[in-house]
């Protein structure tokens, strides 16, 4: 009881120093901060896999996208911090915030006993779809268009970013050339980090289907070690007119719909899956996806193309 | 046998959040920013260490004491290279307001 | 193999306890280092808070018998080390650039 009040305290006091912070780098380590304490709170309310995928993409990959997003702001830095908002619009701000948050509160506290839930709908069902755990058997077969349309908004997400490149470097390299020094710290650390956390990448992907895990975490660990391996100048990023690259980030949603609209033949209705062949369909499904998502993932990371495409 | 096992993992971890305390109390009384530094890759090293010692005797299999070891050792790695990242960055850079 | 799966409640209350106490330094290390002047010593916090986390993690885990909180950790851990070096490149890119 003590460590859950301890711990709430903490949450609450990073994520306020978070917000008060004058200077945005600073927010960024704040909300990773943050973002880690949150993964510990999932895990003391049994949810590993929230805890994962916050611990993942909440606070590592988004960390990651606002320090480059922080970086180049610093320069704008200055002239914001002196320009405030009107008293009266933080005030508003503040109250909206407050309101929004014990509405929530008491939504919360007012659920009747027992709170009612699909659960035990969602477990008895689970023999059919031929997975183990019920998170990836709701992510990926009662709700496979929730994950279907995320995997297309994260394309759209990456598109949006490429159109900010100027015209000069229209279809260029992203991000500045990082240099690698070939006996330096960054590259020891790189070589043999990345090996690793490609291992643990794909281990958190397989094991998805009977344990805490899936695509989505495995994608963004595999995601973050190729964004290492290009911080540590070990590989350069691809220029994003490249056509292996274009293919790799569309075979997953492409496959996904493919495998969708066939259900329409095979089993009555948009991404039904046929039940003897479910696991396999799944599977064939969450291959490409968690390939297109990690390359999405590090290229929303790597940011507009800076430089002209070679070649 | 499992008592005795429970007694070293005590005993682990105890010594495991000692050393966490002493990185602690390191961090908040040195002066400048390279010695706390030095206060923290202690904690990192010895108590995350400890800590992971004391929960192998409680692991169930042969997967999960290799995930432990395999933390502390990813933790070691990165917080070795990465703290002289930031010493690098640290001694450039005066204090900035 | 070792260990077992009944866990004596002591046991875990004892874990419970430390996870605690590790969670309780690395705040008190954090309120310190986050006023810190300087890029430097902020990225410190986040390293002093991945390594307290991930052992409170981890004894959280074998406390509460959620057998995941070590995959949990594993992630944390190379995420840790990706962001740690994010934000080095972040530091030192922004005062090559003159902030």
């Amino acid at each position: 009881m003590a460590f859950d009040i301890g711990l709430a305290l903490l949450v609450l006091g990073v994520g306020a120093w978070t917000v008060a912070a004058r200077d945005t780098f600073a927010a960024v380590v704040g909300f990773v901060a943050y973002g880690l304490l949150l993964a510990l709170l999932w895990v003391r309310l049994a949810a590993p896999d929230v805890a994962l995928t916050e611990a993942a993409l909440g606070s590592g990959l988004t960390g990651g996208l606002l320090v480059s997003a922080s970086t180049r702001l610093r320069r704008a830095e200055t002239r914001a911090v002196d320009e405030r908002q009107p008293a009266s619009l933080r005030l508003a701000a503040a109250v909206l915030c407050t309101l929004v948050s014990a509405g929530v509160a008491a939504i919360v506290l007012l659920l009747p006993e027992p709170a009612p839930t699909l659960a035990p709908q969602a477990m008895v069902n689970m023999a059919a779809t031929g997975l183990g755990n019920p998170v990836t058997a709701v992510l990926m077969a009662y709700r496979a268009i929730d994950t279907l349309l995320e995997t297309v908004v994260l394309l759209l997400a990456l598109v949006g970013i490429w159109s900010l490149a100027p015209d000069r470097v229209w279809g260029g390299v992203p991000g500045p050339r990082h240099q690698a020094e070939p006996d330096g710290l960054l590259t020891f650390i790189a070589q043999l980090l990345v090996p690793v956390g490609i291992l643990v990448g794909i281990h958190i992907f397989w094991v998805g289907s009977v344990a805490p895990g899936g695509e989505f975490q495995g994608a963004t660990i595999l995601a973050a070690m190729w964004i290492l391996a290009m911080m540590a100048g070990l590989v350069d990023a691809p220029a994003v007119n490249r056509r292996w690259l274009r293919l790799m980030l569309v075979a997953g949603p492409a496959v996904f719909l493919t495998i969708g609209l066939t259900g329409f033949a095979v089993a009555g209705s948009f991404l039904a899956y046929p039940e003897p062949h479910a696991k396999l369909l799944i599977l064939m499904i969450e291959i490409p996806v968690t390939l297109s998502i990690a390359a999405t993932l590090a290229l929303l990371v790597a940011g507009p193309p800076e430089r002209a495409p070679g070649r | 046998m499992s008592a005795a096992l429970n007694g070293l993992t005590i005993l682990a971890v105890c010594a495991g959040a000692f050393f966490f305390l002493a990185g602690t109390v390191g961090l908040l009384r040195f002066p400048d920013t390279l010695s706390r530094l030095h206060a923290l890759t202690k904690a990192d090293n010895l108590g995350l260490g400890l800590v992971v010692l004391g929960l192998l005797f409680q692991a169930e299999g042969l997967l999960a004491a290799l995930k432990l070891i395999s933390v502390w050792l990813l933790a070691l790695l990165a917080g070795a290279t990465v703290t002289q990242l930031i010493a690098h960055t640290a001694r450039p850079s005066g204090p900035q307001a | 193999m070792l260990g077992s799966s009944l866990k004596h409640p002591a046991m875990a209350d004892f874990l419970f306890a430390a996870a605690g106490l590790v969670l309780a330094m690395v705040a008190a290390g954090l309120a310190r280092i986050l006023w810190g002047p300087g890029d430097a010593d902020r990225i410190m916090a986040a390293q002093l808070l991945g390594t307290g986390g991930i052992a409170a993690l981890l004894l959280l885990g074998e406390a509460t018998n959620v057998p995941a909180a070590l995959d949990v950790a594993l992630t944390l851990v190379l995420l840790a080390a990706f962001i740690s070096v994010a934000f080095v490149k972040g530091a030192t890119r922004s005062e090559a650039d003159g902030a």
